[in-house]
């Protein structure tokens, strides 16, 4: 089997509700998964619950969100109860969540040196200097030809590529064992996107890490994941091996795959979804 | 029967010092009834060539014939009638506070036109809304049905070029089908001429005959439907782009260098 043994992550049944003034919306529905030293890409349209999946185990919702599980294990950690001040040692130093923009996602008055020092700073507690060392060994470690003078500029100083690359780096300073990446090339063109792919796609195998990988682009989780899920509407309704996605028996997911315009399977008309209310049911 | 023709067409933005040239000679026919594509990363100037046959950016050199008519750089209201626009993003491309009933009829106004009632219901019928719909508000709307909308918008001046700026990246890809579908339908129908920009090459494989890959203001290769099904394209460039359409291309080799 693809699994491998060891698993970095357990998540066990898990919902997330927001109370509203018109009720409960269920924005994740009894959601199981596990993640090992692997890719796992998790796939769904606008509002299938992907994104609000990635910040449950990261622990980031709103405060008024509701996050129910049997189990929600990482590692060692169970993080439906592990207190909020633990939970910043693990934050950042143990998970890490690479985001869709940089342009909105780094901090617009801090250059991008201070920036991704200051994780190793805060969690490893090591002195400026040598944060500074390891920041430029990282720039490099992602591309990045001239770490020195990339280590002074602000976001808005770089490209849309080099910002990614920054985000990631900033992400793998402190050497986390799992990564979430919630659409961490959408905003980018293709050619950078390849390159930011290929860095990500590389350190992930040379660190043996978990990764998580969120989007709505299904040919590009089929080439770069391991394993993919699928979700609608909150539920996980197909887990399979990516190189596996042409036999998926879901409707759902031989919908979407039919949808897609593709250069390699042309075809006169496109078909279109139909939505069963059953998918509904689980 | 050619619709457009394009030749050595230059646009620029700003003056001056500031002068920035955005796109450099740039030459192509579209015959009736085709649809042609123009594919490019971010600022490589595939919408601003857009904007220029719209009538949106003045600032060109070249000339510019549509329907056998020259265009200047100042046209006619029949003119600027003539082609029309879909623009990506539906949330930002319709007046939040106007009806949809309202939305259709601005351009109505503008172009002095008659029957407008039966125009804006004859629009929301061709892609396939029903009539209550005018009623409703953009917020009101899913993002396909709104996309619908500004296709609407665009088509009820009754336009025979409709020039669609990545009309369908901001959708789902559930989504993405139906429209592309209904572009389809409604070319047949109206027997009318696209210009389709977009950054990815497996929608434009689906809708387009031909396609312009535009680099740095330039195009670096016009392919057909045909060479790129067929995987027969001349350029490097066009290839990187095919790759990135199929997905994640592992490799160590640096983008843009191929393996002979």
């Amino acid at each position: 089997m693809l699994k491998p043994p060891e698993n970095i992550l357990t998540v066990q049944n898990m919902s997330v509700e927001f109370p509203t003034l018109s009720g409960v919306v269920t924005a994740v529905r009894n959601v199981s998964f596990s993640v090992g030293r692997e890719k796992v890409g998790i796939i769904g349209e606008s509002g299938s619950g992907k994104s609000t999946v990635g910040r449950a185990i990261m622990r980031l919702q709103p405060p008024q969100a509701v996050v129910k599980a049997d189990r929600l294990q990482f590692e060692d950690i169970n993080l439906l109860t592990v207190p909020e001040e633990q939970m910043l040692s693990v934050r950042g130093r143990r998970i890490s969540m690479i985001l869709q923009d940089p342009k909105y996602s780094l901090n617009p008055v801090m250059t991008v040196g201070e920036q991704i020092a200051e994780t190793v700073i805060l969690h490893e507690r090591v002195s400026k200097k040598e944060a500074r060392q390891r920041t430029l060994a990282m720039l490099e470690r992602v591309n990045i030809r001239d770490p020195q003078r990339v280590f002074d500029l602000y976001p808005h100083e770089v490209s849309g590529g080099m910002g990614q690359r920054i985000m990631i780096s900033m992400m793998l300073i402190a050497s986390p064992s799992l990564i979430i990446a919630d659409e961490p090339t959408s905003a980018l063109d293709v050619t950078v996107r390849q390159q930011v792919l290929s860095i990500l796609d590389d350190l992930v195998t040379e660190r043996n890490l978990g990764l998580i990988f969120i989007s709505h682009d299904l040919n590009l989780v089929r080439s770069f994941c391991d394993r993919v899920i699928i979700m609608y509407a909150g539920r996980v309704v197909e887990t399979i091996a990516a190189a596996d996605l042409d036999d998926a028996q879901h409707p759902y997911t031989r919908g979407l795959l039919n949808a897609l315009p593709s250069l390699d399977h042309p075809r006169d008309r496109l078909e279109v979804l139909r939505r069963d209310p059953a998918w509904l049911e689980n | 029967m050619t619709m457009i023709k394009v030749d050595h067409l230059a646009v620029s933005y700003g003056h001056g010092d500031s002068l920035l040239r955005v796109v450099n000679d740039v030459s192509f026919e579209v015959a009736k009834g085709e649809t042609f594509g123009l594919v490019g990363e971010s600022g490589c100037g595939k919408s601003t060539v857009l904007g220029a046959l719209a009538g949106r950016n003045r600032q060109w050199t070249g000339s510019i014939r549509i329907d056998d008519e020259t265009i200047g750089q100042k046209r006619s209201i029949s003119q600027l009638a003539k082609q029309q626009m879909v623009f990506q993003d539906p949330f930002g491309s319709i007046h939040p506070r106007h009806t949809i009933g309202r939305t259709l009829l601005e351009p109505l106004e503008i172009h002095g036109k008659d029957n407008r009632q039966e125009r804006v219901e004859k629009a929301l019928k061709d892609v396939g809304l029903p009539l209550n719909f005018r009623y409703r508000f953009p917020h009101q709307l899913s993002g396909g049905q709104r996309q619908r909308v500004a296709i609407a918008r665009a088509l009820i001046l009754e336009p025979r070029i409709l020039l669609l700026d990545e009309p369908t990246s901001a959708l789902d890809v559930s989504i993405q089908a139906e429209i592309l579908n209904l572009l389809k339908d409604l070319r047949d129908r109206e027997k009318l001429t696209y210009i389709l920009v977009s950054h990815d090459l497996g929608v434009v494989a689906h809708l387009c005959d031909r396609v312009a890959i535009m680099q740095n203001g330039g195009f670096v290769e016009v392919a057909t439907k045909a060479q790129l099904l067929a995987d027969t394209v001349a350029h490097p460039y066009t290839r990187v782009l095919m790759d990135g359409s199929r997905g994640y291309v592992a490799s160590r080799r640096p983008v843009g260098v191929r393996a002979p």
